[in-house]
């Protein structure tokens, strides 16, 4: 195929079976195949080709995945911050050379990626951030403290926003960089969360000294780059659903034990199952209104139902469980490689479906960014908007 | 393939209904109306089936209809629940042209051509005898019997209760029994026969009133009839779970205009020197609503997709889609109500119009907890034992 192919998903599929053809993945090695696939364009089929991808249709993507099941994945769990967020990022910000090198070892999965936004300090405001970056020839050198980095412990880069400007207002003076995490002066301190395990950390920015061939985009432009990392990381939440789902686990325990069923429990099952299918339709929607090109607003709204949805279900499942519920599978202070929402038993899943609606932005400023940007209403009244941000109150 | 979306010749029905709405059924004639003596507009509606084709969309091409599928009425409705628009649609054009599709299948159709002719015309309107709150998944408790009369006719005899667009209607469709026996019979009377009464009722919802039929010995003839069989119940199951299925997406039009119009409320209405709607109290809660007009609009368009083509996972479909899209349209509408302040609590604004609306077709055709129940056959969550 010729560059400007209009990909069919016969095509897709035929490409796909030669590729298969060539390289058969019981002759090969894990990452050899992955490799391969990530040059043939079959990694993600919407990225341009020569990324990994064929410049074709984002919905031909599930034709590649049928035709490759039962060969050996990317382990998309263990990289999902960076599929999900540095990715597209680097996609639409990256230089070329930043592409080339990040985006293939990103997607094989050599290389694991971290998010470094959060800091003490902001958190739902998150552009009064307080890292700094100061210019030091063709370097940056960065001192802050950033938090709730899931996966930091076992990353080798990171995206960052750090303040650049402190003279402007907040949201003028920031810059994205990609963080190197084994640089000097980069120290990542598990912190312990209440499912008993660290899946994310704090990282101490001590002097690291990052080429300024690690910028990505402007300097002073970081804001509007890190605001498409975070629409992608809230459509990747919103849209993970998995191949088990929150609704499968709970209405598996519903079925296999009869004994512990109430007339209230089933009330409350039956509409959360409900509220379940629809928001799977919404779902399948918003793909359709994708692939059709007409993206929706809807996008914006899924994490923040998701979010609900999996509380209530988790929380139902442990109450369904009675005595059962009073258990808990491990509170081992453990260092897991992968984010799970729906993995191990009730317990932990109602514990670690609490941070759906505060991690990728909150449940309430989700529910600001329908009202302001889908509805149209006025924001609040922002005192901090036109202060430079080293005058802002502290 | 079902698609969730809108097609574009869909999308051209929408606008030309809305447009015919803007114009003939702007809230002040509804709110006039409401307290006439005819409740149903019987202009609009003869515009709507002249300048439309809407009173015969679901009716196939070879009898005088469009030959659409539920999918286009599917849209319709959303545009009469936005104008909450007095007119039969629903109760003729969907509800009783569905039941005479099935009893055209069920044989021997003379009749059901006959009727759905004069339907897809426009000269005549049909209403289903039985209660807007009867549901699919139980049996209309009326008792209507019936007995043969001379040549094919038969004489009919028997009270229902709460039925929507009778006091518009030119033709009831009657579930009636032979008396003592389970063989059943829809059967066609003529509103203007002898023998019938339609007294209405106060009704909650003004623009969907509903009224008592009263049926002593009236004359009519039979649509279908099962040999041995209980014929009418299965017709009627059939004709009462495609209204559910496209009662959704009037339930989202409601939905969508009381959302629309208490975003722009806010927008302007102003205290404490800044515009309501600039306080997250309020801004939250539309946000909410949003999401949930969101899943309404997906499970809607889902429910239409599976009558239309008649799909194996129809029934659930349906029943998610009342179960949900019910409540979103009560819930809006609530919102409204609230959010206006005290203008909302006034005759003079239409925001009451959308709750009794909504709060009426929550009722219809089962309420959210019946479909509920279903669905727990349907998908499996049984009961405690």
């Amino acid at each position: 195929m010729t560059a400007g192919t209009i990909w069919t998903e016969a095509a897709v599929r035929e490409h796909a079976r030669a590729f298969l053809a060539a390289n058969d993945p019981s002759a090969t090695d894990r990452m050899g195949f992955l490799r391969a696939r990530f040059d043939a364009g079959l990694a993600w089929v919407h990225f341009p080709e020569g990324l990994g991808g064929l410049g074709a249709p984002r919905e031909l993507q599930a034709a590649v995945e049928s035709e490759l099941r039962g060969t050996p994945d990317n382990r998309p769990g263990r990289i999902g911050i960076g599929l999900g967020m540095a990715a597209p990022t680097i996609l639409a910000f990256g230089t070329d050379e930043q592409k080339r090198r990040f985006l293939r070892p990103l997607w094989t999965g050599e290389e694991v990626w971290c998010q470094l936004f959060s800091e003490p300090g902001a958190g739902s405001d998150l552009a009064s951030l307080a890292t700094r970056a100061v210019r030091d020839g063709d370097e940056w050198v960065v001192d802050g403290q950033k938090v709730w980095t899931s996966v930091a412990h076992t990353a080798r880069w990171a995206i960052l926003v750090a303040r650049t400007d402190p003279d402007v207002p907040k949201h003028r003076g920031l810059t994205y960089f990609v963080c190197d995490m084994r640089a000097p002066g980069v120290e990542v301190r598990p912190l312990r969360q209440i499912t008993g395990e660290a899946e994310f950390n704090e990282v101490f920015l001590t002097g690291v000294r990052l080429p300024d061939s690690l910028r990505l985009g402007e300097v002073g432009d970081g804001w509007r780059v890190a605001q498409a990392t975070l629409m992608n990381e809230r459509v990747a939440i919103g849209g993970a659903s998995g191949r088990r789902t929150m609704i499968d686990a709970v209405c598996e325990t519903w079925r296999s034990r009869p004994e512990l069923r109430t007339h209230d429990l089933h009330q409350r099952l039956l509409r959360l199952w409900v509220e379940a299918e629809v928001l799977r339709l919404t779902g399948a929607r918003l793909r359709e209104q994708l692939a059709a090109g007409r993206p929706g607003p809807e996008g914006s709204g899924m994490k923040l139902s998701f979010a609900r949805l999996h509380q209530e279900l988790s929380g139902l499942e442990v109450e369904l469980l009675g005595e059962d519920g009073l258990a808990y599978d491990d509170w081992t202070f453990r260092r897991p490689e992968t984010v799970d929402f729906v993995g191990r038993e009730a317990g932990y899943r109602y514990l670690r479906a609490k941070g759906n609606s505060i991690e990728g932005g909150t449940s309430e400023i989700l529910r600001n960014v329908i009202a302001e940007r889908v509805l149209g209403l006025p924001s609040e009244p922002r005192a901090d908007k036109d202060i430079p941000w080293k005058d802002l109150p502290r | 393939m079902t698609t969730l979306l809108y097609t574009d010749v869909e999308e051209e029905l929408r606008a030309a209904v809305r447009d015919l709405l803007a114009d003939a059924c702007p809230h002040s004639a509804v709110l006039a109306r409401i307290e006439s003596a005819a409740p149903y507009d019987g202009d609009l509606w003869k515009a709507l089936a002249r300048d439309i084709g809407a009173a015969g969309l679901l009716v196939p091409e070879e009898l005088g209809g469009a030959g659409a599928s539920a999918r286009e009425a599917a849209v319709v409705l959303e545009e009469l629940g936005r104008a909450v628009a007095p007119v039969p649609f629903l109760t003729s054009a969907v509800v009783a042209t569905r039941a005479l599709l099935a009893a055209r299948t069920a044989g021997p159709g003379e009749v059901a051509d006959e009727l759905l002719r004069r339907l897809a015309s426009g000269e005549a309107t049909a209403a289903l005898a039985v209660s807007l709150a009867a549901s699919p998944y139980r049996r209309a408790g009326a008792e209507v019997t019936y007995e043969p009369a001379d040549g094919d006719a038969v004489v009919v005899s028997g009270r229902v209760t709460g039925v929507a667009g009778a006091e518009i209607a030119d033709v009831l469709l009657v579930p009636a029994r032979l008396p003592g026996r389970e063989e059943s019979a829809l059967i066609a009377v003529e509103t203007g026969e002898r023998g019938v009464e339609i007294t209405p009722v106060t009704s909650l919802d003004l623009t969907r009133p509903v009224a008592m039929v009263s049926l002593g010995s009236a004359r009519g003839r039979i649509v279908a009839r099962g040999e041995g069989s209980d014929a009418a119940r299965s017709i009627v199951g059939e004709a009462l779970r495609f209204g559910a299925g496209l009662l959704a997406s009037e339930q989202l039009g409601l939905a969508e205009w009381c959302l629309a119009a208490t975003v722009a409320y806010v927008k302007e209405r102003r205290q404490f020197a800044r515009p309501v709607g600039s306080f997250q109290a309020v801004k939250h809660r539309l946000a909410d609503l949003w999401l949930e007009i969101g899943g309404a609009r997906a499970a809607a368009r889902n429910a239409a997709g599976a009558v239309a083509d008649d799909d194996p996972g129809t029934a659930v479909a349906v029943a998610v889609a009342q179960a949900h899209c019910a409540d979103v349209a009560v819930h809006a509408a609530e919102e409204c109500v609230q959010l206006h302040g005290g203008i909302g609590m006034t005759w003079e604004h239409p925001a009451h119009l959308y709750l009794k609306r909504a709060k009426a077709d929550q009722i219809a055709f089962g309420a959210p907890g019946e479909h509920r129940a279903a669905l727990a056959d349907l998908v499996d969550v049984p009961a405690p034992v």
